[in-house]
């Protein structure tokens, strides 16, 4: 022990120190009470110009900037006036998320494949974010931000393919489900590892900047991830340079089983982080497509107009488990999806819809049939390809492939000896 | 004694080390509450409450660095990394801080703290949760490596580790959590309960780091192994018929050369198996440390069992990881040389 501990008699008069550990409200076996959170109502944030000064901004982390009111209206001055085909779009694309997602777990549950990792409740972030953006701005995302691909029209057929692990895997079968990789969608290789594409955002856009280009970049971690050293990385140097990039936090409130105070959110907001940095942070209600909209429009035109970066915080919660591996009925109360005080994203932006009468339950009734038989359609065709194992994967030499651009000697050889092995021990197949 | 696979064995020991010695404690991501994704830590939140078992923002760095601050105030952190392939963004406080304290100090301040983190594939988790990244830290001066191939020994190496006035990273070989995997992944996994080495003593025991445990007893040629390549081992050896002595490392740093010298000086063949990549592996030391001590001895050249130069494949798990046909074929390649 340290000389002058608690027993030291100098130290007699002061208090004993305690070691604080945060804790949610609460947990399995309790109700859901989101009854701190404070949500103000709709349309209350002032939208400042694009050009305003970063020190004129400092109120916004603590704000939470929301268009969608409880009865679907479009209110205050965040709100994008998209037209309603655009609006339509937004729904189309996250209800096709979420019936890909419920297909999807389906499959890895049958055995399909090995992992799944769902966005149910979060579908707004990437999708209304992919619409705000540029189609050429790049895309460095977390694991959970699929929307962005269903957005920007990616067939669903290769990101099956990829969570199948066949033989039409663009990924060649070595990664793992959901780690998709779409050069030709803008969409970065996702890692597993935590933040590190954030910095590596930032990097992108600093490149951008550096040839006088016009895309911006953007890169997606959690409330959780905010943690890791890789997420200061990007803040330093999206600060220090100017970088042309939003940094999205998407704080869906659980980072598997540990909530968001254990990330540091307990007594701030993640928004809040920004300031630090001289960087604008809004704070936004991420189940409303269309506050997430005008704040991803916000941030790109800064960022676009050569005013530099932007976090956004997007305020959610995770409706689903964190993976196909987790069972949150472990830790937190069974009802707070149910609860969750912003709703479900789908649901608002269709209530919003039939509200100013672009839509009606009929045309929704016969959206969603026509999703899933879509989807159906795309499953057909990735397992005709094959699913995890079955057949076994046929082409074990290209493991060895793009360790390096040119094969080394020593892979060289290394590939000769398996596949030597191969044909000596399993003529048949499978073992090793 | 009870029955514990090597999940109970390591609460078991986490349990005993707490209630000895309230300077021990422990905390890493979804470790609180929840218990750890591989429930390792279970019931020692409740237990000994939330301020002696807790989780961690996701910060492996800030784990580690924390861990070396509390070890230099006099505590024994034991914090565990969920994986070991997110071990990276803590390297440099293992590697620059903990590692070296004691030197750099003269000795004036230690970083008595364990590390515990789950490696090794062969459960379909792809590049960012199979990795063996053993060698990384055996190549850095002040850190002790410890891989368990069992209940038994990891309950009593692990105790060790904690006791241990040094930094400790302590393996743990997820592929057999539950039971001895021996490679042979399409047949069902034997539960540990029915290995001898399941049979764990409820109370506190340790075992010496740097001591070997001889796995299989044998004439014709020495396997070096550790972790779960010791089962791929035991089996290669039985599915062969070839009289193999297979040795449990069980730590690597130390490292029990005395036994391994003994073993090669008897039977005059070598086989080093290790699930990591090959170049620069573990396997590439005791292949120099049989040569240097036993080079008048080996009547063949030391063959290497390894996984490739390679990320971990998803889908080409099982043309990646070393299984008992292809230690098999090392041991008949030895003993026909």
């Amino acid at each position: 022990m340290a000389k002058n501990g608690p027993k030291d008699p100098k130290n007699k008069k002061l208090p004993r120190l305690e070691l604080h550990v945060p804790e949610p409200k609460c947990r399995p076996g309790k109700h859901a009470d989101f009854s701190g959170l404070g949500i103000p109502p709709a349309g209350k944030v002032a939208r400042p110009a694009i050009d305003t000064p970063e020190k004129d901004l400092r109120h916004l982390p603590y704000e939470l900037i929301r268009v969608l009111d409880d009865k679907g209206k479009a209110v205050g001055p965040w709100d994008p006036k998209l037209p309603a085909q655009q609006l339509r779009d937004g729904l189309r694309h996250m209800l096709l998320t979420r019936e890909f997602d419920e297909r999807m777990i389906k499959q890895q549950r049958q055995g399909k494949t090995s992992f799944y990792m769902k966005c149910t409740g979060e579908e707004a972030v990437a999708v209304a974010q992919a619409m705000a953006l540029d189609d050429k701005d790049m895309l460095f995302p977390s694991y959970r931000q699929q929307g962005l691909l269903v957005a920007r029209g990616c067939p669903l057929v290769r990101l099956m393919n990829q969570i199948f692990s066949n033989k039409e895997d663009n990924l060649k079968g070595r990664q793992l489900p959901i780690m998709y990789s779409e050069p030709d969608y803008g969409f970065f290789s996702i890692s597993g590892n935590l933040g590190t594409q954030l910095p590596q955002a930032v990097g992108w856009a600093m490149a951008s900047a550096y040839s006088g280009d016009t895309r911006i970049a953007a890169g997606w971690v959690g409330d959780g991830t905010t943690a890791e050293a890789d997420v200061h990385y990007a803040l330093t140097f999206a600060s220090v340079y100017q970088a042309p990039v939003i940094l999205n936090i998407v704080n869906n409130q659980w980072a598997i089983s540990t909530f968001q105070g254990i990330a540091g959110g307990e007594h701030t907001t993640f928004a809040a982080r920004a300031m630090g940095y001289a960087l604008p942070g809004l704070r936004v209600d991420g189940n409303d497509f269309l506050a997430v909209y005008a704040a991803t429009k916000w941030a790109a035109e800064r960022a676009r107009s050569n005013f530099g970066a932007t976090v956004l915080e997007l305020y959610t919660y995770r409706a689903a488990a964190h993976s196909s591996s987790d069972d949150p009925s472990a830790y937190r109360p069974a009802d707070e999806w149910k609860n969750w005080p912003l709703g479900d994203p789908v649901e608002r932006l269709k209530q919003h819809l039939i509200a100013i009468k672009e839509w009606d339950q009929a045309r929704h009734t016969a959206l969603v049939e026509e999703l899933a038989q879509h989807v159906s359609e795309q499953l057909k065709q990735a397992a005709s390809h094959g699913t995890l194992g079955n057949p076994p994967p046929n082409d074990p030499g290209s493991m060895f492939e793009d360790v390096l651009k040119e094969m080394p000697g020593r892979l060289v050889m290394q590939r000769e000896q398996m596949l030597a092995f191969r044909k000596l021990a399993q003529p048949s197949g499978e073992e090793n | 004694m009870a029955r514990m696979n090597m999940i109970q064995a390591v609460n078991s020991a986490m349990d005993v080390a707490m209630a000895r010695d309230p300077k021990v404690l422990t905390f890493g991501q979804d470790v609180g509450y929840f218990g750890g994704v591989f429930r390792c830590t279970a019931g020692l939140q409740k237990k000994y409450g939330k301020t002696r078992c807790f989780d961690t923002p996701i910060a492996e760095g800030g784990i580690v660095a924390a861990a070396i601050g509390m070890g230099v105030y006099g505590l024994r952190p034991v914090v565990e990394i969920q994986f070991s392939d997110y071990i990276y963004p803590a390297v440099d406080q293992l590697v620059s801080e903990a590692a070296r304290l004691r030197y750099r100090s003269a000795g004036g301040f230690t970083a008595p703290i364990t590390l515990r983190t789950p490696s090794g594939g062969g459960i379909f988790g792809g590049q960012t949760h199979s990795q063996s990244p053993e060698a990384i830290f055996t190549h850095v001066c002040g850190l002790t490596t410890v891989i368990p191939s069992n209940p038994y020994d990891a309950k009593g190496l692990l105790l060790a580790s904690i006791e241990d006035d040094d930094p400790v990273i302590f393996f743990e070989p997820k592929r057999i959590y539950n039971g001895p995997f021996d490679g042979h992944h399409d047949r069902p996994l034997t539960p540990w309960s029915k290995h001898e080495l399941s049979e764990v003593p409820e109370e506190y025991y340790t075992l010496p780091l740097g001591k070997a445990r001889i796995a299989r007893a044998g004439e014709k040629v020495t396997v070096i192994a550790y972790g779960t390549m010791v089962h791929v081992c035991l089996a290669a050896a039985e599915e062969t018929g070839v009289d193999a002595e297979v040795i449990d490392l069980r730590s690597l740093l130390p490292l029990d050369l005395d036994t391994i010298v003994e073993s090669v000086k008897k039977t005059g063949r070598c086989v080093v198996v290790h699930e990591a990549t090959r170049t620069c592996g573990y396997g590439a030391e005791l292949v120099s440390l049989v040569q240097e001590h036993c080079f008048y001895n080996l009547e063949a050249p030391i063959e290497r069992v390894t996984g490739w130069d390679t990320p971990y494949p998803h889908a080409y798990e099982w043309d990646y990881f070393p299984g008992p046909k292809r230690v098999g074929l090392a041991l008949k390649k030895v003993l026909e040389a």
